[in-house]
C-alpha cells in the first residue's frame, strides 16, 4: 500500500526511450473492503482532470465502493491519480446530492416532481419564443457532461430552438487549446499522443503544471526522467512547480509576456538554422510572415520584457533545436493569459518549423482542462457547429441541416457563435432571459465574481441549473433538476489525445436523479421540436441511439467515429479517433504525412486575426492558398492590459492544486482530498511577504480593483511580485451567514483572447496587506506547486490509512498493439 | 501637383480615426473587446500618422482649405448607449476608417505614379492595418446586430 495523498505519483517504474511504458495497476477499495467483497466491476474511464484513466468501478450492493485502473488502456496502463482513486466514487455519493427537482416558491427552492419543474421550463421557454424569439434563450453546458448528452443538447439548441448561444464552460479551459489549432491546422484535433512521451529525447511544458492537472501524465513523464535516457525537460511557468523542479531550465517569466517569449524562441530557431526548409517549403504558408514579425525579439529583448535570463532563452532554443525528437504539451498558463491563442500558435509553429510532428517522440499536445471538453468542442455544444464544420460554409451547415431534416436557415450561422462571456453580457443587458445551466458553476469559476453573482440574480432571468449538488450557481435558479453522473448512466467520451472511452452505468442514481441526456430528450419531447417533414427532432431512446447519430455526424470529418462502436469499447481499451474504414484500430498520431486540413472545402475556420479576432474571409483565406499546408500563424506582443502599478502593484495568477477539481463539488466531498486541500490560501514570494511583514499562515487582504479575498498566506518560491491564488474555493461548504471571502475570481477581470474568447484569469493587478497573525501554516498543500519556500518549517501533507492505495507492478504485458497497427 | 491635399486628407483622417477609436473605447468600456480592441487600432492609427510624416515634409501639407469641400474627416466626440448605440458608434467607425482605407489606395496610386519608393513602402505597411481594421468592425457589428435589432429591450 502506498500514501497516495503524500505520494501523489506513486511508486516508479522507469522505463528508456522507445520501450512500452510498464502497467502498474492502482486500485482504492472503502475501508474495510477487499477483492472479495465486490460484486462487480464496471468499465468507465475517469472524469477528474482531462487526462482519461481507463478504469473499472467496484460495485457492491448497489453502490459505488472503490474503483481501479485498467491495465489495457493505453492512456493509464493501470494507474490512476488521487482525485481517481478517491474522489470519482466518493463524491458522487455524499448525503447532499439532489435527489428531487426543485422550484422556486415564494423565493425559496422547494421540492417538486419531475412534470412540475419541466412543465416550469417549457412554459417559461414557450412563452419567450412566442415574445422574443430564439435569441432570448442562452445555454452554458461543461466538460463534465457525456458525448451523447453534448450532441443532443447542440442539437435541440441549434435546431429545435435556433439560437446561437450556446457555450460551455470549456471556454474557460480549453477554448484556447482548439482555437491555436484550428488557426495553425485549419482544425481542431490533437497532432499528437501520449506515446510521444515514451519517444521523445525532450520536453517543453508551457504554462502546464502536468505533475497536478494530470498526475498520471507526469507519472509517465518521470517514468521516463528516472529510466537510462532521460528526455530534457523545459519549464515555462511563474511557480516553481514540481515541473519547474525536474527541469533543465526553467523559465519563470513575468505573467502576461508569453508570447514575447515564444517570439524569441522562434527567432533564434531561424537564426541558428534548427528549422527544416523543405518542410517548410512543401507542408506551410506564412514564413516571411513570421520571420519578420520575431526578428526584433533577441534573447537580450525577451530577457527584457519577461524577465528571464537571456542565457535561459538561449538554452531553451538550444534544447529545442537540436534535440530529435520533441514533445510540447500547453495548458492555462497559456490558455487563460494574455495573447493566448497567438502565443499557443507559436508552439505549433516551432514544431512546423523544424518538421516536429506525426512522428514518434515529435508531438504537440494542446491540452485541455476537463475529461470530456474535447467532445464539447466535437459536437458543438459549446458553439462550434458539430463534427468540426464551418460556420461560415454553406456546405457544411447544409450537411447538417440533412443529418437533422431541417431547413438550412434554422441553424444560426450567420455569425460566429456566441461565447460564453458575451452570453452573460447579453443576460445583464436583458436581451438573453433564459438560461440554462448544466454541470457547471459558473458562481464560482467565471471572472469578476460579484459581478457574475448580479447577473445570476437578475429577477428577468429564467435560470435552470442541472447538477449533482446545490451549487453556489443552483442557489440563484427558478428550477433545479437533479442530475445522474458517472457510474450513474452509459455515455462515451474523449480525451485529450483523441482516446475515446466508454463509462457503462454501475448503479442506479440517487432518488428523482436523471440522466443529463434524458433530461435534455425530455425538454425537446415537451417543447414539440419537429423536422421540415413534421416528424419529432429527436426520437434517440437512450445513449447509444445518440452515439450512432453522432457517428453518423463524424463521416468524414477529422473526428471521425464511424468505426469505433460501443462494443469495440467494451472490454479493451480506448480507441483513438480517427477510426474508420483507412483507419480501423485507431490512429495515434495525426499530420505523419504533413498534410492538413486547410483546404478551404474542409476546414473548420478561415480563421481569425490573432490580434483583434476579425474574422478572414472566404476569398481572402482561398487567396492564401493554404490546400493542405500548415499556416504559421504570427502575432506582435502586446503588453498586458492591466500591468501592476504603485496602487496594485503585484501580478496575480490563479490556478490548480492537485487534490482539487474545479468549484469541489466532488473532490471536496471526499475526505482524503479535502483534509489535504480543505480550503483557501494564497502564495506569495519570501520578499514580498517581508514587505508586508507576513509570515506563514498568516492572514492577508487581496485586493484588485474588482474585489478582494482574505485567506492565510503561504510563503513559497513563487516568483516574486506574482500572487497565486487557488480557485476551488467558493461557498458551498463556508461556515455562517456571511463568510470569508475566499474565492480567487473575485479579483480577476472581465477580458478574453480575442481569437478563442477564453477569459484572461492569468494577469491582474493586485495589492495585498497582512490583517493578522495566522493560528498555524497555511492550508496549503507541502506536496506539490504550493509547496512552503525552502527553510520553513511545515508539516507535510498525509493521507494516513485513508490515504493508502494499492499498487500491483507489472500485472499485464503493457498495452501497445494500436502503437504497432499505427507503425506498420 | 496636388498630392498634399489628399496627404494632409490622410493624416488628419487617421487622426480624426485615432480619437473616435478612443472615444468608443471609453464610451463602450463595459464590453471588454471593444474597450481592447479600440485601443489597440488607435495605436495602429497613431503609427500611421507617424508613418506618413516623412512624406508631408517632403510634398507639404495642404491648407485645410484646398481640400474638396465634400471629404469629411471628423470623428464622433461622445458615444450612444445601449447595444444599438454600439451598433451605431462602430457603424462611424466604419464609415471613417472605409474613408482612410481608400484614401490609401489613392496615395498608393499616387506613389506608384511618382515613382517614390519610399511612400510606396509606408502605405504597403500601413494599407493592410487599415483593412483589418474594417474586417474587425465588420466582424463585431455581424456579431452584435441581431441581437440589437431584434431581441435587446
Amino acid at each position: 500500500m502506498v500514501d497516495r495523498i503524500a505520494d501523489i505519483w506513486g511508486s516508479r517504474t522507469p522505463f528508456q526511450r522507445g520501450a512500452t511504458w510498464p502497467v502498474r495497476v492502482d486500485q482504492k477499495l472503502a475501508d474495510g473492503l477487499s477483492d472479495a467483497d465486490v460484486d462487480r466491476w464496471v468499465q468507465s474511464a475517469c472524469v477528474l482532470c482531462s487526462n482519461g484513466c481507463g478504469c473499472d468501478i467496484a460495485v457492491k450492493d448497489g453502490r459505488m465502493v472503490g474503483v481501479r485502473g485498467r491495465a489495457v488502456d493505453i492512456v493509464n496502463h493501470g494507474r490512476l491519480g488521487p482525485k481517481g482513486l478517491f474522489g470519482s466514487w466518493q463524491g458522487m455519493a455524499s448525503d447532499d446530492r439532489l435527489t428531487s427537482p426543485l422550484i422556486r416558491r415564494g423565493g425559496q427552492l422547494v421540492e417538486c416532481d419531475w412534470d412540475t419543474a419541466m412543465s416550469a421550463i417549457v412554459e417559461r421557454s414557450r412563452a419567450l419564443l412566442a415574445e422574443r424569439g430564439p435569441l432570448s434563450h442562452a445555454f452554458y453546458t461543461s466538460g463534465q457532461l457525456f458525448l451523447e448528452e453534448y450532441y443532443a443538447l447542440a442539437i435541440l439548441g441549434k435546431a429545435g430552438i435556433g439560437t446561437p448561444h450556446m457555450d460551455g464552460n470549456t471556454r474557460l479551459c480549453t477554448a484556447t487549446a482548439a482555437a491555436a489549432m484550428k488557426e495553425s491546422f485549419g482544425s481542431d484535433g490533437q497532432p499528437g499522443s501520449y506515446e510521444d512521451i515514451d519517444e521523445c529525447d525532450a520536453i517543453f511544458l508551457y504554462g502546464h503544471n502536468m505533475a497536478e492537472t494530470q498526475t498520471v501524465l507526469w507519472a509517465r513523464v518521470l517514468d521516463r526522467i528516472e529510466g537510462p535516457d532521460r528526455p530534457a525537460v523545459v519549464c515555462i511557468d511563474p511557480r516553481l512547480t514540481p515541473v519547474a523542479q525536474r527541469a533543465d531550465v526553467h523559465l519563470a517569466v513575468r505573467p502576461g509576456t508569453n508570447l514575447a517569449l515564444m517570439n524569441g524562441l522562434i527567432r533564434e530557431l531561424l537564426h541558428h538554422g534548427w528549422v527544416d526548409e523543405q518542410y517548410i517549403r512543401d507542408h506551410t504558408v506564412n514564413f516571411e510572415e513570421l520571420r519578420e514579425t520575431v526578428e526584433p525579439w533577441t534573447p537580450e529583448a525577451v530577457a527584457e520584457v519577461c524577465g528571464v535570463p537571456a542565457d535561459d532563452v538561449r538554452r531553451a532554443a538550444r534544447i529545442f533545436g537540436t534535440s530529435q525528437r520533441v514533445l510540447s504539451t500547453a495548458l492555462q498558463g497559456f490558455y487563460q493569459a494574455s495573447q493566448a491563442t497567438a502565443s499557443s500558435c507559436q508552439i505549433n509553429n516551432m514544431h512546423l518549423l523544424r518538421g516536429l510532428l506525426g512522428r514518434p517522440g515529435c508531438g504537440v499536445l494542446q491540452m485541455n482542462g476537463q475529461p470530456t471538453a474535447q467532445n464539447n468542442r466535437e459536437c458543438g455544444a459549446d458553439g462550434d457547429l458539430s463534427g468540426f464544420r464551418n460556420w461560415a460554409n454553406a456546405a457544411h451547415v447544409q450537411e447538417l441541416a440533412d443529418l437533422w431534416n431541417v431547413d438550412i436557415d434554422v441553424i444560426p450561422h450567420w455569425a460566429p457563435p456566441t461565447h460564453a462571456m458575451q452570453i452573460f453580457r447579453y443576460i445583464e443587458q436583458g436581451s438573453i432571459d433564459f438560461l440554462w445551466v448544466s454541470a457547471t458553476n459558473p458562481a464560482v469559476s467565471m471572472p469578476q465574481l460579484p459581478r457574475i453573482r448580479d447577473i445570476l440574480g437578475r429577477t428577468e432571468l429564467f435560470l435552470v441549473v442541472q447538477d449533482l449538488y446545490l451549487t453556489e450557481t443552483a442557489r440563484y435558479a427558478d428550477v433545479v433538476l437533479p442530475a445522474a453522473g458517472w457510474g450513474e448512466k452509459t455515455g462515451t467520451f474523449t480525451n485529450v489525445n483523441r482516446t475515446v472511452h466508454l463509462s457503462e452505468k454501475a448503479v442506479e442514481p440517487p432518488g428523482q436523479a436523471r440522466p443529463d441526456l434524458d433530461i435534455f430528450l425530455d425538454y425537446a419531447r415537451r417543447m414539440d421540436f419537429r423536422t421540415k417533414d413534421g416528424g419529432p427532432l429527436l426520437t434517440w431512446e437512450g445513449p447509444e441511439d445518440a452515439y450512432r447519430a453522432w457517428q453518423d455526424c463524424t463521416r468524414g470529418r477529422p473526428c471521425d467515429y464511424t468505426g469505433i462502436t460501443y462494443e469495440r469499447l467494451r472490454g479493451g481499451s480506448g480507441i483513438p479517433w480517427p477510426c474508420n474504414e483507412e483507419h480501423p484500430d485507431g490512429t495515434i498520431r495525426l499530420y505523419g504525412d504533413g498534410v492538413f486540413p486547410t483546404d478551404p472545402d474542409y476546414c473548420e475556420t478561415y480563421g481569425l486575426d490573432l490580434a483583434t479576432g476579425a474574422a478572414v474571409s472566404e476569398q481572402a483565406y482561398r487567396a492564401g492558398s493554404p490546400a493542405g499546408r500548415a499556416i504559421l500563424r504570427a502575432a506582435q506582443y502586446h503588453p498586458q492590459h492591466e500591468p501592476p502599478d504603485a496602487d496594485y502593484p503585484l501580478s496575480y495568477t490563479t490556478g490548480r492544486t492537485v487534490y482539487q477539481f474545479h468549484t469541489r463539488t466532488k473532490t471536496g466531498r471526499a475526505r482524503q482530498l479535502n483534509q489535504a486541500a480543505p480550503s483557501a490560501w494564497v502564495e506569495i514570494s519570501v520578499p514580498d511577504a517581508a514587505r508586508i511583514g507576513a509570515a506563514e499562515g498568516d492572514i492577508v487582504r487581496v485586493a484588485s480593483r474588482r474585489g478582494e479575498i482574505v485567506v492565510p498566506a503561504r510563503i513559497s518560491d513563487i516568483r516574486e511580485g506574482t500572487v497565486f491564488a487557488p480557485f476551488h474555493y467558493g461557498y458551498w461548504d463556508a461556515a455562517g451567514a456571511a463568510p470569508a471571502a475566499t474565492a480567487a475570481n473575485e479579483l480577476t477581470m472581465t477580458e478574453w483572447d480575442p481569437v478563442s474568447k477564453q477569459p484572461n484569469f492569468k494577469n491582474a493587478a493586485v495589492r495585498i496587506e497582512k490583517v493578522a497573525d495566522g493560528a498555524g501554516p497555511a492550508p496549503a498543500p507541502t506536496t506539490a506547486g504550493s509547496h512552503p519556500a525552502a527553510g520553513t518549517d511545515v508539516p507535510a501533507t498525509r493521507g494516513g490509512a485513508p490515504g493508502e492505495a494499492s499498487e500491483t507492478m507489472g500485472a499485464a504485458v503493457p498495452p501497445g498493439g494500436a502503437i504497432q497497427a499505427a507503425r506498420s | 501637383m496636388k498630392l498634399p491635399i489628399y496627404l494632409a486628407l490622410l493624416h488628419r483622417s487617421e487622426q480624426s480615426l485615432a480619437g473616435a477609436f478612443r472615444v468608443v473605447a471609453d464610451g463602450h468600456a463595459a464590453e471588454p473587446d471593444v474597450y481592447s480592441v479600440c485601443q489597440l487600432l488607435a495605436g495602429q492609427c497613431d503609427e500611421h500618422v507617424r508613418a506618413l510624416q516623412p512624406a508631408v515634409q517632403r510634398y507639404g501639407e495642404a491648407d485645410e482649405g484646398d481640400e474638396p469641400e465634400n471629404l469629411h474627416h471628423s470623428g464622433p466626440s461622445r458615444t450612444r448607449s445601449g447595444p444599438v448605440g454600439l451598433l451605431r458608434d462602430l457603424q462611424d467607425l466604419y464609415v471613417l476608417a472605409s474613408l482612410v482605407d481608400v484614401t490609401w489606395t489613392m496615395i498608393k496610386q499616387a506613389a506608384l505614379g511618382l515613382r517614390d519608393i519610399e511612400l510606396r513602402s509606408t502605405v504597403e505597411d500601413c494599407e493592410g492595418q487599415t483593412s483589418m481594421q474594417l474586417d474587425w468592425l465588420r466582424t463585431r457589428m455581424s456579431q452584435a446586430a441581431p441581437q440589437a435589432l431584434i431581441a435587446a429591450r
